[in-house]
């Protein structure tokens, strides 16, 4: 049972706000994972959703993608809703769930030329440069079965590098990561809030990022 | 941005490719159905009688009926490893029309498990003392019955891929609705063996196909959104 307070960061106005939702309820199993959640996402922004377990953190993220349709209230991208400019919001949205959507018969290389020419078109020379950022040099041609958990986790986060895209959702994306691997992806959220993108992200961990304001579920 | 993004067509032959590198990675996802086939249709002249007259009679649809049985088994590698490993969501969330990534994914499946089974049928009709006539009908036939199968057999697997113990409810579903091509298919076989023509009868699996390959996608897209959901 929750209600956040609509967010707004210190430089949005109503212009740059690129996601605004608003009343959203959502229940599950008559239980309410959340309801008048109001909140906007605006250009420059990192909008980090807490909650304890259980409280609908993936809900939300799902729900924001269209992944999930169980749900009353009116989400709008950029003052219009949605479904009249799915092109578009799909275009410009990249999200990273739980599954991380990485085969594992396919190599790193093999994975990312698929999942990054679903939205645009792509280089294998940018595919190994953003492999090399996020710390797989010489794992580019190996199988994922045979890469760990947070090196699987490493090869989606890639895509974040080679995207154009200018909203991130990004659930739990730390839990398998190393401590430099925290570190890397805090570097690349920054980089896409000062690049006038934003994220939306779902963790435990407390985010050294400047943009950051914080939504709180349950 | 946007001049960077990939066209639909572009989008089409990615997962094309990509779904044949998954297939040609995993192996047995290909050889095993194939295999399967290939022993279900040997065990008839065993099982019943290796009599040329009586093989002849029953041989379309000994071939139909394994061709069924051997699509089931490879129907379940569609969308599940996709499901489980997050593809899924990647491919639902794309700007381009689900229909086309979905027959994209169908036209990967055809490939690797329809168009073997067609293209070794004539030595199995051989095996079966099928008269030579009617090898032509049998593969024409089964051309355009396989894909019409795969089309028809990946609704279901989007239906029951987020399922977590599916057991026979794929073949519930889709066996009964693949009746109608096993009846064409073999009835187009039966009529070159006597001496009619098969026209009628391919034509009108032509026109199950055509309808497939239409409206097939787009209900395996909704239920592929179902099943995430």
């Amino acid at each position: 049972m929750s209600s956040a307070a609509p967010t707004t960061s210190s430089n949005s106005d109503t212009d740059n706000i690129m996601l605004a939702a608003r009343e959203l309820f959502c229940a599950r199993d008559d239980r309410v994972l959340f309801q008048n959640l109001n909140f906007d996402l605006a250009q420059g922004q990192v909008l980090q959703v807490q909650g304890s377990n259980g409280s609908g953190k993936t809900t939300l993220m799902r729900i924001l993608c269209g992944l999930n349709d169980s749900y009353e209230g009116s989400i709008k991208w950029f003052g219009q809703e949605i479904e009249d400019q799915a092109a578009s919001f799909f275009s410009s949205l990249l999200y990273i769930g739980h599954r991380v959507g990485v085969s594992k018969v396919l190599t790193p290389v093999e994975n990312l030329r698929w999942s990054c020419s679903l939205k645009q078109a792509v280089s294998d020379e940018q595919i190994m440069v953003a492999l090399r950022e996020v710390g797989l040099r010489g794992f580019e041609e190996s199988p994922c079965y045979t890469l760990s958990a947070g090196q699987q986790q490493r090869v989606s986060l890639a895509r974040l590098i080679i995207s154009p895209a200018s909203l991130w959702v990004l659930d739990e994306p730390f839990t398998t990561l190393d401590t430099k691997g925290v570190a890397m992806l805090e570097k690349i959220m920054q980089r896409q809030a000062q690049a006038g993108g934003a994220v939306m992200v779902t963790t435990h961990h407390s985010l050294s990022i400047p943009q950051l304001t914080i939504l709180s579920l349950g | 941005m946007a001049e960077k993004q990939t066209t639909t067509s572009a989008a089409f032959i990615a997962t094309l490719k990509r779904d044949l590198l998954i297939a040609f990675k995993k192996k047995n996802d290909i050889v095993n159905p194939f295999m399967f086939f290939i022993i279900v249709v040997s065990l008839f002249p065993i099982g019943i009688s290796p009599e040329s007259d009586r093989l002849t009679e029953i041989a379309a649809g000994v071939i139909w009926i394994s061709v069924l049985l051997a699509s089931m088994l490879s129907m379940d590698n569609l969308y599940r490893s996709d499901y489980e490993d997050g593809s899924l969501e990647q491919l639902l969330l794309s700007p381009h029309p689900l229909f086309f990534l979905v027959l994209a994914k169908n036209i990967s499946h055809w490939l690797v498990s329809g168009l073997p089974v067609v293209l070794v049928s004539p030595i199995l009709a051989y095996m079966l003392a099928l008269p030579t006539e009617a090898y032509g009908t049998l593969v024409l036939s089964l051309l355009l019955g396989t894909p019409i199968m795969s089309l028809v057999g990946s609704i279901a697997v989007a239906l029951t891929v987020g399922l977590g113990s599916r057991g026979l409810i794929l073949a519930v579903i889709t066996l009964p609705m693949s009746v109608p091509v096993l009846i064409f298919g073999t009835l187009a076989v039966q009529s070159t063996l006597n001496s009619q023509s098969p026209v009628g009868y391919l034509s009108l699996m032509l026109v199950m196909l055509s309808v497939s390959v239409s409206l097939a996608p787009l209900a395996s897209a909704a239920a592929l959104k179902i099943s995430v959901n």
